[in-house]
């Protein structure tokens, strides 16, 4: 796992500096004259060779050292961690819908095989696929907020209001973020389980004559939730990602809208950190639920 | 810790594929998804296709008397706030769309099959260090390496098409990797080498050619992911840039008017969905139809 966030840092560094555009002239705009940009590239350090540059940000970087945001005069991370009151939660609450949601209607639809609770449950899976989840969002508000009143079109007042106004005005997002994951989940695990249902164990476990729920509970979905978490796993690095998008849509103040507002305001050292942050952070998700899988399921080793 | 698992557990990782797969569709709407999925691509493309040589009107014609109206005779879709007509910008969308899939497949896979050849055929360090490189590759999802690039050049389609590339590499690499892995020991290639055959023709003339299944299935699954991708990014101000019509940039546009025009905000949304939908249908059921394995 080291090696690779080794290359992600060098991926975001390389993107930003090896790429056509000077820093410098990025953040002061074409019309800044050629001694202030010098003075910035100074003082940036960017008239230095590149592996040192490197090193230094890296070092700074894993002293919790971001740099400074240039648009609002404060570190970096100090930035990230605040935005982050919206975006985990967020995120969070996605997961956990796609989940309780996605799994029990995937264990239903391989229940009901090739029945007409099956069908349903597919052919509402590939409409979740396919439904861009902003324009989920976009409905969503359209419905909720213009038409029926029910939430606010966007906004967050912050934790600091109570927690149930701030759960409430991350619902729709939420449910908008985790229609796409909950649509693959539930059709991971409904593959899943009717892959353990067709074990031989299965058949001895009925043959017992043990009652349908047991042989479910106790036998099928143990074995069967190995794949489940694995894909669940992978898709809470994707709702994070994910959020990003759909906070624009619902105007959060979190980790996506504070890198867009960066772009615009050509806050390098911003957008930097968000990208290295939020990478790493599924970079870590995608390593851990690899050894869970290691873990849970004894027929994989990793030599 | 290594990403080759045992003999054993790879096995079980193909059983568990396969029944997975099995699983996948229940029979009976198996000709009717791809039928479906067909009909709808098939759609798409002729829209496509026509926009080239005819629209209904000029995409970019503004008409500040027609300004957000809802589908009429002369606008079967209605009008944007510019009084632009929806379905040519409709029509004129989907090749952005296509074209933004087809080439970023094409980086995806282009690029990633070059290295899973040269991960599975070589093996060794350069396996190793290019598949921590692929597993950093998957912290980058479209979207974060839009908004790097972005940061510091000017955006644009092209980025859109070389981020959203950049985010298929990893699944390419690892497919073409397993593939050689599996096949580079195999007799037919091991008799090639004996005859004296070098790796360059080793790797073109024998071993490629027999990996292209599993890589074209991915192709048409990676296709609509492309298209949502690039909507979220030119919807997100990343991608596709005004005036030019793209489904994502139309729904960006739409946002502001939600209350006064709905249907601005339907249409767009309308078309990425089906034409996902139409590529995902006719995928799943090119899958089932061709594998006999599945039928079971």
């Amino acid at each position: 796992m080291l090696a690779t966030l080794l290359f992600v840092s060098v991926l975001v560094f390389l993107v930003v500096r090896v790429l056509p555009g000077d820093p410098a002239l990025v953040m002061l705009g074409l019309e800044a004259s050629p001694d202030t940009v010098a003075r910035l590239r100074a003082s940036m350090g960017l008239d230095r060779p590149l592996p040192v540059q490197y090193v230094e940000w890296i070092g700074d970087a894993l002293r919790g050292n971001l740099g400074r945001s240039i648009q609002y005069d404060v570190p970096v991370a100090g930035l990230i961690l605040s935005r982050l009151s919206v975006t985990l939660p967020l995120t969070l609450m996605a997961a956990a819908l796609m989940t309780l949601a996605g799994v029990p209607l995937g264990v239903y639809a391989a229940i009901r095989h090739r029945g007409w609770g099956d069908y349903l449950t597919m052919i509402l899976s590939q409409v979740g696929i396919a439904v861009p989840a902003f324009w989920a969002g976009l409905l969503l508000v359209l419905l909720f907020s213009v038409r029926l009143g029910w939430f606010a079109s966007g906004g967050f007042d912050g934790w600091g209001q109570g927690a149930g106004g701030a759960v409430k005005s991350l619902l729709l997002p939420a449910v908008a973020l985790g229609l796409f994951q909950f649509a693959v989940l539930a059709r991971t695990t409904r593959s899943a389980v009717l892959e353990v249902l067709r074990e031989e164990y299965v058949k001895t476990a009925r043959a017992k004559g043990l009652s349908e729920l047991v042989v479910l509970f106790r036998h099928a979905l143990r074995n069967a939730m190995i794949p489940i978490l694995t894909v669940a796993g992978v898709q809470l690095g994707q709702l994070m990602a994910g959020s990003i998008i759909l906070e624009s849509v619902f105007y959060l103040p979190g980790l996506g809208r504070l890198a867009l507002g960066a772009i615009t305001a050509r806050d390098l050292p911003v957008v930097q950190g968000v990208v290295l942050f939020v990478a790493s952070v599924i970079v870590m998700i995608n390593a851990v639920v690899d050894m869970l899988y290691g873990l849970l399921d004894p027929r994989i080793r990793y030599e | 810790m290594s990403n080759v698992p045992g003999p054993r557990a790879a096995a079980g990782l193909r059983l568990a594929q396969r029944g997975r797969a099995r699983g996948r569709v229940p029979r009976p709407l198996r000709h009717l998804t791809f039928t479906l999925g067909l009909a709808i691509t098939a759609l798409l493309l002729l829209t496509a296709a026509v926009s080239l040589v005819y629209t209904p009107r000029d995409p970019l014609e503004m008409s500040m008397e027609a300004r957000l109206e809802g589908p009429s005779e002369s606008h079967p879709l209605g009008t944007d706030q510019f009084g632009r007509d929806l379905l040519s910008r409709i029509m004129v969308g989907s090749e952005t769309s296509i074209l933004v899939g087809v080439i970023a497949v094409g980086i995806g896979m282009g690029l990633g099959v070059f290295l899973g050849m040269l991960s599975g055929y070589f093996g060794g360090w350069l396996d190793e260090t290019f598949m921590r490189l692929m597993d950093a590759v998957q912290g980058f999802p479209a979207i974060l390496s839009a908004l790097l690039i972005t940061a510091v050049s000017k955006p644009s389609v092209v980025i859109s098409m070389v981020a959203i590339g950049v985010a298929f590499l990893p699944v390419f690499a690892r497919l073409t990797r397993a593939s050689f892995l599996e096949l580079r020991d195999r007799e037919f290639v091991l008799a090639a080498r004996a005859l004296g055959t070098g790796d360059v023709a080793l790797i073109g003339r024998h071993i490629l050619p027999n990996t292209l299944a599993p890589l074209i299935v991915q192709a048409t699954i990676s296709f609509p992911v492309a298209i949502l991708a690039e909507a979220a990014l030119s919807y997100l101000g990343l991608g596709t840039q005004p005036p030019h019509p793209s489904w994502g940039l139309m729904l960006r546009e739409a946002q502001a008017f939600l209350g006064l025009s709905p249907w601005f905000a339907i249409f767009p949304g309308t078309a990425i969905a089906l034409t996902v939908l139409g590529f995902n249908l006719l995928g799943d059921g090119l899958r089932d139809l061709l594998d006999p394995k599945m039928m079971a």
